[in-house]
């Protein structure tokens, strides 16, 4: 009894997510009557919008992620090294993302950082994109955070420190060379949920008028019926295979400590 | 500091050292104070002034109008129909598979799945469900040519209510999976068997037991999820335009073009965004760190 | 006929059997200690009593009466866990109240009741504390009192003090035994410890992969093990290899000292290996040592242990190590002296395998 309702449920739940699926590939492949085509997909591939929209965005997601490693690896080296009592504020900074809405951080920005502010990043395209990596970063804070921290958390980063001080690194070097290989499964999970998220980010683009893949698939969306089907179809993929990625990274982790 | 004076006086750098310390977490506290709270106090402050900078109260009173309430309202019911429902089907789908006795094998897939899923959101998901339950989606068609049902005709419309709510779902149920399955977990055989021994029946221990136990977790996921879907744009954006008045629409109309014709009006409607999130993730840490200390 | 009956229970996890041909009949308001290694099946024993896990084979009844078929809710056990297993939603009032709740006892007499038992285990100051505010020894004693509330014909406990530290593990093993005797209820206590066993039961169970190796007395499996087993098992005793040189003579020799013994050899005969166990505490090498029998060897060891001074020598290919008590005048051995130990023939046993 107690398993048949166990399957029931499961199955339910696997209908229900199945089925969108299978919606949104089924239609991206009608385009041409009658017959299951892949024309959906050569017009999207074939559209220069796309090209450029895409590539923009995965040049803003690697932006956000070097950025990202490069802000928050040392930090969070250094408070759990020097000033452990600031990690419970720090920890609780980080996750304010997850509280304050992206549309209301964005329109801050707007706001903030206008022409005709003190720091008119919003004044040039430069400044825009620029603004708006930061935007992106803010928004994966609370994963890249929480990934390092307990990467680190699982090496004696103190130990290691005053070794790598004794043989007369530098700061630099133990981080590059030491603190980073240790936690790289870390950095690379977090960077993995980073490029998941910034890819088909659409709220903080639109806002700030700058040409990314999010609000160019609502656009499309808008004016057209099949095509929007083929870009859902990808964007699952991709976002499966940067968390596939991140599974498969924390196995092979796994799999290296046991031989240890 | 001062009753180190009686010893050795200490290295004339000691003192100077504390603030390097310090430097450390700078670049941090910079960019978090420019990118993260600044803005932030901005549409704060800004909710309660005039545009001349003077305090004024009328801002959040001009949220007090029918259609703005209602939008608040819309959202609201959204947020926590999707929610609880996101809730209760990710609780049956977790708990059949962490006690339901379904094969071992079933787990891992299922939370890389939930992984993925919860992280499906915005513009592509919208596509999904318009391909599914739009006007000639998968599931709208089959039903009206294989088995004659009309889901318009029986007043179903994703461009509504519960078109959105079924949506959101999507990635509210798998994000409830992650969350309870490690709950589901911290519940010791030993729990269930004390009460079993003590004569209580499976009911009772589930009633008296096991229920209360999750209750923290549950009702915490619940207002997770709730801030969850209350900040949503994108999706909301991609599938119904602007025919739905909720509130993230609202504002991304106002901050476009400022559709409500006063700009502070916009920091009003932001600030109440930050608000209702932010009671709703104070209630989910609250009782996280409840149940964090039980299951110790 | 017995309070609880344990007749030929087995118990088989796919190919492995757990437990074999099990039988113990325990008295009512006896206390049972299950003694034994790591995996030699006490738990398995007990939860099948529980009714946690259902025999292979085999029978259980608690006052006549057949357990088969009783799901644990049913039947009239109390438990106590090794990690504690408090409600931790639950205060210790409210825990102790549990059993009660769930049988629908009326309010006032559960109260009661709660506070008849928060009495017995001195913790009614307490009463409102939750599992996570207390320590280990606190919360064991509130998971007794919460086994005890609903008045079960029969206490099981598994290792209930094996995650406490050495202190609490002797003055809770004792408040248990005395709150045992007060109520008289009729008690199961699984331990891997010795000692624990030895002090507080009636009697003991000697467990040896999923069989009963040796049922009695604290004393009789201390100072007459029954199998090398339980020799080996219970308490330091020495076991020394003989060559019997005269069977019915009782005539043995150890290395190439000849020993009679008290104990008939049973169908041994002359040239066999038997077994002999020796309590370290048995004999003396002091110049006044009384005895029957002595054994003269080589001291290879000699290690001062405080109270006592216990000494290792070689007699033949056997190690025979000796506690005498500390005394101002004595002097050690040293190491490679030739010394005698003499005690009395009675105290050589002989081990049945
Ligand atoms: N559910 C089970 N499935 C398979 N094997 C089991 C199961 N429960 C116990 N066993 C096996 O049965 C044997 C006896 O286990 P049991 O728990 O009764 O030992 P124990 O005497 O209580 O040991 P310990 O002192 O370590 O608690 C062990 O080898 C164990 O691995
Ligand atoms: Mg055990």
């Amino acid at each position: 009894m107690r398993k048949f309702w166990a399957w029931g449920a499961l199955i339910f739940g696997m209908l229900y997510f199945i089925l969108p699926l299978l919606g949104m590939t089924n239609f991206s492949l009608k385009m041409r009557r009658g017959v299951y085509s892949l024309d959906a997909y050569a017009v999207v591939l074939g559209d220069p919008r796309f090209q450029a929209t895409f590539t923009y965005s995965i040049l803003m997601a690697l932006a956000t992620i070097v950025f990202g490693v490069l802000l928050v690896v040392p930090t969070a080296y250094w408070v759990r090294l020097k000033l452990p009592g600031l990690r419970p504020y720090i920890e609780f900074v980080t996750l304010l993302p997850l509280v304050i809405p992206a549309i209301v951080i964005v329109f801050g920005y707007i706001r903030l950082y206008n022409t005709s502010s003190w720091l008119p990043l919003t004044g040039s395209i430069t400044g825009t994109n620029i603004l708006l990596m930061f935007g992106y970063a803010t928004l994966a804070l609370p994963y890249m955070y929480r990934s390092v921290d307990t990467g680190l958390r699982s090496i004696d980063i103190a130990t290691l420190t005053e070794a790598a001080q004794s043989l007369g690194a530098g700061w630099t070097t133990i981080l590059a060379r030491i603190i980073l290989p240790n936690v790289l499964v870390a950095v690379l999970s977090g960077a993995f949920l980073t490029f998941a998220i910034v890819i088909g980010e659409f709220t903080m683009a639109a806002l700030l008028n700058r040409p990314a893949f999010g609000p160019y698939m609502q656009l499309l969306g808008a004016n057209r019926a099949y095509e929007p089907a083929a870009l859902a179809v990808m964007s699952f993929a991709l976002t499966w295979g940067c968390l596939g990625l991140i599974q498969l990274v924390s196995r092979f982790q796994k799999g290296a400590q046991s031989a240890t | 500091m001062s009753s180190d004076s009686s010893a050795a006086p200490p290295p004339a750098r000691a003192p100077f050292r504390l603030p390097l310390h310090w430097l450390g977490a700078a670049p941090f506290a910079i960019f978090v104070l420019l990118f993260l709270i600044m803005p932030t106090m901005r549409i704060v402050v800004g909710a309660f002034q005039t545009p001349d900078g003077s305090f004024t109260l009328d801002n959040i009173r001009g949220l007090f109008t029918t259609s703005i309430l209602s939008a608040y309202w819309i959202s609201i019911k959204i947020s926590i129909a999707s929610a609880l429902l996101g809730c209760l089907i990710g609780f049956s789908v977790a708990s059949a598979v962490v006690l339901g006795g379904l094969p071992k094998w079933i787990r891992g897939p299922l939370l890389t799945f939930s992984g993925v899923a919860s992280n499906f959101a915005g513009v592509p998901l919208a596509f999904a469900f318009l391909a599914t339950l739009g006007p000639v989606g998968l599931i709208t068609v089959f039903l009206k040519s294989q088995l004659g049902i009309d889901l318009r005709a029986l007043g179903f419309n994703i461009l509504s209510f519960w078109g959105l709510t079924i949506t959101y779902l999507f990635f509210q149920i798998p994000l409830m999976i992650l969350i309870i399955t490690p709950a589901l977990d911290g519940l010791k055989r030993e729990w269930r068997e004390a009460a079993q021994i003590l004569g209580a029946t499976n009911a009772q221990y589930w009633r008296m037991v096991a229920f209360p136990i999750l209750l923290p977790s549950f009702l915490g996921t619940l207002a997770l999820l709730f801030a969850n879907a209350f900040g949503a744009v994108a999706t909301a954006i991609a599938l119904t335009g602007s025919s739905l008045s909720i509130v993230p629409i609202l504002l991304f109309a106002q901050i476009r073009g400022d559709v409500l014709g006063n700009p502070h009006l916009g920091y009003a409607l932001a600030f109440g965004m930050i608000v209702v999130t932010g009671i709703a993730n104070t209630i989910y840490i609250w009782l996280r760190a409840r149940s964090e200390r039980w299951l110790k | 006929m017995s309070f609880l009956t344990l007749t030929s229970l087995q118990k088989s996890f796919g190919p492995v059997q757990v437990v074999k041909d099990f039988n113990m009949s325990i008295e009512k308001g006896e206390f049972i200690s299950f003694l034994g290694p790591s995996g030699c099946g006490k738990t398995t024993v007990l939860r099948m009593i529980a009714g946690f896990e259902t025999p292979s084979g085999g029978a259980i009844t608690i006052d006549g009466r057949s357990q088969q078929n009783l799901r644990p809710n049913q039947r009239n056990i109390g438990m106590v866990f090794q990690a504690y297993a408090l409600f931790p939603n639950m205060n210790v009032a409210e825990n102790v109240a549990f059993g009660l709740k769930v049988a629908g006892r009326p309010k006032a007499e559960i109260d009661a009741r709660v506070k008849e038992m928060l009495g017995l285990i001195k913790l009614d100051h307490l009463a409102d504390r939750y599992p996570y505010q207390m320590s280990g020894g606190q919360q064991q004693r509130v998971a007794l009192a919460r086994a005890l509330a609903p008045k079960p014909q029969v206490l099981l406990l598994d290792e209930p003090l094996s995650a406490l530290d050495a202190k609490i593990r002797v003055s809770l093993r004792e408040e248990i035994r005395q709150i045992q005797q007060q109520l008289g209820i009729t008690t199961v206590f699984v331990t891997h410890d010795q000692e624990e066993a030895l002090s507080i039961s009636d009697r003991i169970v000697v467990m040896n992969a999923g069989k009963a190796d040796q049922i009695g007395k604290p004393a009789d499996i201390y100072n007459r093990p029954a199998t090398r087993f339980v020799a080996n098992f219970v308490g330091t005793l020495n076991l020394i290899e003989a060559k019997v040189v005269d069977p019915a003579a009782n005539r043995v020799s150890i290395g190439d000292q000849g020993v009679t013994l008290r104990e008939p050899l049973g169908n041994a005969k002359a040239g066999d290996t038997v077994s002999l166990a020796l309590r370290p505490e048995a004999g003396s090498t002091a110049p006044d040592a009384r005895g029957d029998t002595a054994l003269t060897g080589e001291v290879v060891s000699s290690n001062f242990l405080g109270s006592v001074i216990r000494t290792r020598m070689k007699v033949g290919d056997s190690i025979i190590s000796f506690d005498m008590f500390n005394s101002p005048g004595l002097v050690p051995p040293t190491v490679g002296e030739t010394v005698t130990l003499r005690f009395t023939a009675g105290d050589l046993l002989v081990i049945r395998d």
